[in-house]
């Protein structure tokens, strides 16, 4: 059953209506430039791809472009962010936080310094591009640095409050947008706060938590409406914020259900599986079944068929969910 | 801002007491850079005494010129020289690299009152401190910004992406002190990777060029200055430094770019510096 508090779409099973979780930063930040004059975004010759030019038209004189210079956009972001700014710093993931880790590192989370750092098309789905430019180690460089909050957003307009909320929060963050239009799931209702996980669904008898990140909390989705007709019950859980992880709801969610599925666009290793695993081994120990990237780079291809090729389709989260229940019986 | 003979002596002899405390501090840590900080106590002493407007009594003073550091390992010069201006008492410089110390082995911005930035990975200063640049200069402030630098670390891509940033803002409330001593940890910055012309790297790049001996407090004091006259580009002031400055034994050594002395060394270094030090007051 769709949880009625979390106010989602009508049609959150159509999928009719998609959009580019990268249009909610786009529209998040200029919201956020309105509400804060502290606000800036910078940008390293990708404005259009990141929508970070609807920020550009508005506020010029706020927006900064520093050419292809990821390095030199983190560390002129985070001399901003030292004297006073809210800098939004716009690339793709797999160059920022990808190629100018170290300066993310020194600069801005040693530093302490309110840096928004926005990696656009993570993901297979960023598709005919290619491995180059799929970003699927992210999370994992993110979330191994203290002082850093670590955000990918289901849907567009859940990017857009993340955008909002990452830009008052006075800290570090990671926000984590896709290129590719997936299906809108949440409404304006929806509650968010970071670092709150929300129960999208949830079955009478759940035997199944399935906690999932990014645009394939929709296929996540899919998969509980499907088996819950086959008499599997589930818990689906968008975690949105990966660092710091929920713990009381992960925690909850998985004591409830006695068996647990990861989904994500992200390799395995280091990414919200690795976060949940280590939770639920110090705290509730559970059957495990991780839906993600098994130690491989992408390829170039269509969205849908390179996430049928990876393992990330909804028959393979069905899959992983029956595996996980299995596995709890046997228990 | 002229600057008298008087001044000048008052300086260089803050930049002996500097370096004693340098040697001081390194022996005591038994680890650390000892040849950049000797070379940089000139230019810190003339900063802090003179050319900065700044507050120990108030790190956090708004209208404050910012220092930022780019090549965190010569910290220790930036340590003493503080003590020495009245941030914190000298003889806590004995506790840098100790556990628990506000001193730490490469500068952390919120370890310690006073220092603008976390450093020690090379080649980010200059990119930082023009951020910090351009946003004092959106919000119409009137302080200026300094980076020092080293020349090793514009074997760093960063650093010249800092650089052509700087110069495509237009950013002339900024300074660079490039600390060139023509040594870094391997050998001579010439054989490692060579930078020269580097001067003319810098004017290519749409800078304001003073080339000046950076153990000469006059001349950049005077460099700091005319700096300042200069609106529509940042400046970088080519300072060609002694590393090793004021002990005769291991002047130009890159050797000691990254070691410290010993106690005996320390204690032979010391009593050079304070022959110097008694010349200074004749």
């Amino acid at each position: 059953m769709i949880q009625g508090n979390m106010h989602l779409r009508e049609d959150v099973f159509e999928g009719k209506e998609k959009a580019p979780t990268r249009n909610g930063f786009g529209k998040g930040v200029v919201e956020a430039g309105r509400a804060d004059a502290r606000v800036v975004v910078l940008s390293a010759d990708l404005a259009e791809s990141t929508r970070a030019d609807g920020f550009q038209k508005e506020f010029p004189e706020r927006f900064i472009e520093v050419g292809v210079a990821e390095q030199n956009m983190a560390t002129v972001g985070a001399g901003m962010a030292t004297y006073g700014k809210i800098p939004f710093i716009t690339s793709y993931a797999t160059f920022s936080p990808g190629r100018n880790w170290e300066q993310i590192r020194t600069t801005i989370a040693i530093n302490n310094v309110p840096v928004k750092i926005c990696g656009m098309h993570a993901g297979l789905q960023t598709g005919p591009d290619g491995a180059t430019h799929q970003a699927l180690e992210d999370i994992a460089l993110m979330r191994a640095m203290p002082n850093m909050i670590v955000i990918s957003p289901c849907d567009a307009e859940e990017g857009r409050r993340a955008t909002l909320a990452a830009a008052q929060n006075g800290k570090p963050v990671y926000l984590r947008f896709a290129r590719d239009k997936t299906p809108v799931m949440t409404t304006p209702e929806t509650p968010f706060e970071i670092g709150r996980a929300q129960v999208f669904w949830k079955s009478k008898n759940p035997k199944v938590a399935v906690f999932a990140t990014g645009p394939l909390v929709h296929n996540a989705l899919l998969a509980a409406h499907e088996l819950e007709g086959q008499g599997t019950g589930t818990i689906v859980v968008n975690v949105h914020t990966i660092k710091p992880l929920d713990r009381d709801t992960v925690v909850s969610a998985a004591r409830e259900a006695g068996s647990v599925v990861t989904v994500e666009e992200h390799q395995i290793t280091g990414g919200l599986g690795g976060a949940v695993a280590e939770l639920l081994a110090r705290e509730c120990p559970t059957p495990i079944e991780f839906v993600g990237v098994q130690d491989r780079f992408g390829q170039s291809g269509e969205p849908k068929e390179l996430l049928e090729a990876y393992g990330l389709g909804v028959s393979h989260i069905t899959a992983a969910i029956k595996r996980a229940s299995a596995k709890s019986e046997i228990q | 801002m002229t600057i008298t003979d008087e001044k000048v002596r008052q300086i260089a002899l803050h930049a002996n007491d500097i370096r004693q405390t340098i040697v001081r501090m390194l022996a005591a840590a038994g680890s650390g850079h000892t040849a950049g900080p000797l070379g940089m106590s000139d230019i810190f002493a003339a900063l802090y005494f003179h050319v900065l407007k700044h507050d120990p009594k108030n790190p956090d003073w708004p209208e404050r010129d910012r220092l930022f550091l780019s090549n965190g390992h010569i910290v220790p010069v930036r340590y003493a020289t503080m003590a020495h201006v009245g941030y914190f008492p000298v003889e806590e410089c004995l506790t840098l690299r100790k556990f628990g110390s506000r001193l730490q082995g490469h500068p952390e911005r919120q370890s310690l009152p006073g220092l603008e930035s976390t450093s020690g990975p090379l080649g980010s200063g200059i990119s930082q401190a023009a951020g910090y640049a351009y946003a004092a200069r959106m919000d119409g402030k009137n302080f200026r910004v300094y980076i020092a630098t080293s020349d090793g670390e514009h074997d760093e891509g960063n650093s010249w992406e800092g650089a052509m940033f700087a110069a495509a803002k237009k950013l002339g409330n900024l300074t660079q002190i490039i600390d060139r001593n023509f040594i870094q940890i391997d050998g001579n910055t010439e054989d490692v990777m060579p930078l020269e012309p580097f001067g003319d790297k810098y004017r290519a790049f749409g800078w304001h060029v003073i080339d000046i001996d950076g153990n000469d407090i006059r001349q950049f004091v005077a460099a700091c200055e005319e700096a300042k006259t200069v609106k529509d580009k940042p400046t970088l002031i080519h300072a060609l430094t002694v590393p090793g400055k004021g002990i005769k034994s291991i002047e130009h050594d890159y050797l000691w770019h990254g070691k410290p002395p010993s106690k005996e060394e320390a204690v032979a270094f010391l009593k050079e510096l304070e022959l110097a030090h008694e010349q200074l007051l004749k």
